[in-house]
């Protein structure tokens, strides 16, 4: 059975709201949808910023003088749940893979378009009621992984608002993933192969697969949860005879992976932009993708490995640290791949180039703690330290952010027409680079002598690094303002870009800048060497 | 279910206004039920851990009585024939007789929630008595859930299948087919959990 689409009926463009209004509309377009994850994620980086703000000035002093110990947890909560459910998991997934994913298969919309805006609007009154939680009767103060039993001993009312606002995150982010998998597989233009699809598809698909496969055991989880602070039973509370171990591996079956659908998305989009601005074709696109689906069957394998101390056997212990040592192969070949990308390219320095150098340098340091950390006896050793915040920021700030970055400074001109100005984007380069460095190398220090994490007061001897981190940490927070600066100026008066400043070959491309409302004035084009560089001179 | 096996038959007409694609609503439901499948796992390990390594307190009562669950067995094994024989009837354009099964079909799901409640009350256990009576509250709390919101859709596609050439005709058989599906899933999870919670 076929479904025909009426274009008087699907774009009822009379009935959507022009110019920015649209954005604040239960708008169907995959492109308002993309904006709206992109600017509402943006929003709700700059108060989790806030909030790691707070957190560093607190630790530059070893005393708790700047906030009370409850309120400084409750902070740390906030700002780990904000960051990754409401920043990095909906802006690199649902903007980027919003906006992108159609036109890479050759579609005029995402497949479910009404699921699609249904699975937008879920985000921004979760997020309200999380950040809200904090002025009614204070907010989580488990961290973002509510373990039990210190979340079912914490005041309650927060605890269930942060499972409420994650669940319906969690939601939003099925649907999106169903959505994906759904456009990609099923939504392709006639004649465009699988293996010709450009990275970020892949990236997605696989992305998508961890979602589908992995968030609902986080679900069931928080339900379990949510049980036992509500209606005192005991699935996770040893008192009531409970096991809080099962709780962490259920909640490290998704969490765990939710490291990859936090990176794998920006796997992909590096690779959309290295090309570009290299003038070289992406090295090894066979090993990338076969690298992508390793990460996503080993991801689902390694979770354990958060929970080296929490009594797990030797057996356990010695099969998630082979699994986990297995995933530094397919992420080394996909990182072989980019510097050879780089290797002998036309490199041009521009700020998307910059931030995907940035994140490569980054990735390299969070991957090498990564299989430091995997391995029982130094884990065991630095577990619950700086050392694994440092480690974490390092692929999620350092990997992640400076990808979103990358994207933005690349994709700007495509969804504005304007070009960014690339002064003020080298800048904001410079300082967060210096910034984030400054800020998270030392915590691997910090972390290896001995300071744990989560904990208002330390040691004073660290005073002295943690004031180096804490400078980090105000770089990073400056170098926010010539990037605001710099998109509120050229959006206004920026210069124009044209349809193809960067002379990409990937399909977005070749429509008009922005894009139309269908995509294409005509048949969308069927592009079949994403990454023909070099061959274009005829 | 003959949705999935169409995908040759993409075509594009730029010289006509309108242009169609395949059908993949029942995939995106397919991918639904697989996550939602998910959940159920996520359960199911965690009931078979606590089995596993959390012995229960001496005196803890979780014996189950086997009959009451056994007919709810037989009776969503039997509503998934009856939803069956609905979408054949209504693919030989038969509403009413379509209708009649679809019914029965919702009928049965209401006598299995009867059923459900009936044994929950007359349990020796309550949610918070030990780790199992939770466990077991939970599984088939969040099952019966499932059955009572397939129960209202197969309620709301009996009303849509009662005139000809209505929302729901051989023509357009998706809504009928994906309820049937998720009944179906429905099911298969109840016989897993069945085994799992009474049988082991």
């Amino acid at each position: 059975m076929t479904i025909s689409i009426d274009p008087q009926k699907t774009n009822n463009e009379s009935l959507q709201p022009k110019g920015w209004l649209r954005y604040f509309s239960f708008s169907l377009d995959h492109k308002v949808i993309g904006i709206q994850y992109l600017v509402c994620g943006f929003l709700f980086y700059l108060i989790g910023g806030t909030l790691a703000s707070a957190i560093r000035i607190e630790l530059a002093s070893p005393m708790s003088d700047f906030m009370p110990r409850d309120v400084y947890n409750q902070v740390l909560t906030l700002h780990g749940t904000i960051m990754i459910f409401l920043w990095i998991v909906p802006v690199v997934n649902g903007a980027f893979g919003n906006y992108l994913i159609p036109f890479y298969v050759g579609a005029r919309d995402m497949a479910f378009p009404r699921l699609n805006a249904v699975a937008f609007w879920l985000i921004p009154p979760s997020g309200l009621m999380l950040v809200a939680s904090y002025f009614v009767e204070g907010a989580a103060q488990a961290g973002w992984t509510a373990y039990p039993p210190l979340s079912i001993t914490t005041p309650q009312s927060g605890q269930i608002i942060w499972i409420l606002s994650v669940l319906l995150l969690g939601g939003s982010s099925i649907f999106g993933g169903i959505n994906f998998i759904a456009t990609i597989i099923k939504l392709r233009r006639p004649g465009l192969k699988l293996m010709q699809l450009p990275m970020y598809c892949w990236a997605m698909l696989g992305t998508s697969l961890l979602v589908v496969l992995s968030t609902p055991v986080l679900a069931g989880t928080l339900i379990l949860l949510s049980f036992d602070i509500i209606a005192n039973t005991g699935f996770f509370n040893p008192v009531l005879g409970g096991n809080v171990v099962v709780y962490q591996h259920l909640f490290w079956f998704y969490s765990h992976p939710a490291v990859y659908i936090m990176v794998l998305p920006a796997f992909g989009l590096v690779s959309e932009i290295l090309p570009v601005h290299a003038r070289k074709p992406l090295f090894g696109y066979t090993t990338m993708v076969f690298s992508i689906m390793g990460i996503v069957v080993l991801g689902l394998v390694v979770w354990a490995h958060h929970m080296f101390t929490s009594g797990t056997p030797p057996w356990m212990r010695l099969f998630f640290t082979i699994a986990t040592a297995f995933i530094a192969v397919p992420t080394g070949i996909k990182f072989f791949n980019w510097v050879a990308t780089l290797w002998g390219g036309k490199i041009s320095i521009n700020s998307a180039m910059l931030f995907s150098c940035g994140f490569i340098i980054n990735f390299v340091f969070g991957g090498i703690t990564g299989v430091a950390l995997a391995q029982v006896p130094f884990d065991i050793h630095v577990h619950d330290t700086y050392f694994v915040v440092a480690h974490f920021h390092y692929i999620v700030y350092g990997g992640t952010v400076f990808i979103i970055f990358s994207s933005i400074y690349h994709w700007f001109p495509k969804v504005t027409g304007k070009m960014l100005n690339e002064k003020l984007g080298i800048l904001h380069f410079i300082i967060t680079f210096i910034g984030f460095n400054l800020c998270f190398a030392p915590q691997h220090w910090l972390g290896l002598n001995g300071m744990p994490r989560r904990v208002a007061e330390y040691d004073p001897q660290f005073q002295f690094v943690n004031q180096i981190s804490s400078l980090g940490a105000l770089l990073m927070a400056i170098s926010t303002i010539p990037f605001l600066i710099n998109v509120f100026l050229s959006a206004r008066n920026g210069k124009d870009a044209g349809d193809n400043p960067w002379n990409a070959l990937t399909p977005e491309w070749l429509t008009s800048s922005p894009p139309p409302v269908e995509n294409w004035e005509g048949e969308a084009p069927l592009v079949e060497e994403p990454y023909g560089y070099g061959k274009e001179i005829s | 279910m003959t949705t999935l096996d169409s995908s040759k038959e993409i075509q594009k007409n730029n010289s006509e206004v309108k242009e169609t694609h395949e059908d993949f609503r029942m995939f995106g439901l397919i991918t639904f039920l697989i996550a939602d499948g998910m959940t159920f796992a996520g359960f199911f390990a965690a009931y078979l851990t606590y089995k596993a390594v959390n012995p229960l307190p001496d005196g803890a009562i979780y014996e189950l009585e086997l009959p009451i669950p056994t007919l709810n067995t037989i009776l969503l094994l039997v509503s998934s024939a009856t939803f069956h024989k609905a979408g054949k009837a209504l693919l030989k354009n038969k509403n009413s007789e379509s209708q009649k099964w679809l019914s029965f079909t919702a009928f049965l799901g209401i006598i299995f929630l009867i059923c459900q409640l009936f044994e929950y009350f007359h349990l020796p256990f309550g949610l918070t008595d030990n780790l199992f009576a939770s466990t077991f509250y939970a599984l088939t709390g969040f099952h019966g859930l499932h059955v009572t919101l397939g129960t209202l859709m197969i309620l709301i596609i009996a009303w849509q299948a009662r005139i000809k050439g209505g929302r729901l005709t051989s023509q357009n058989m998706f809504p009928l087919e994906a309820v049937e599906l998720y009944w179906h899933f429905v099911d298969g999870i109840w016989v897993i959990l069945f085994i799992i919670l009474y049988l082991l």
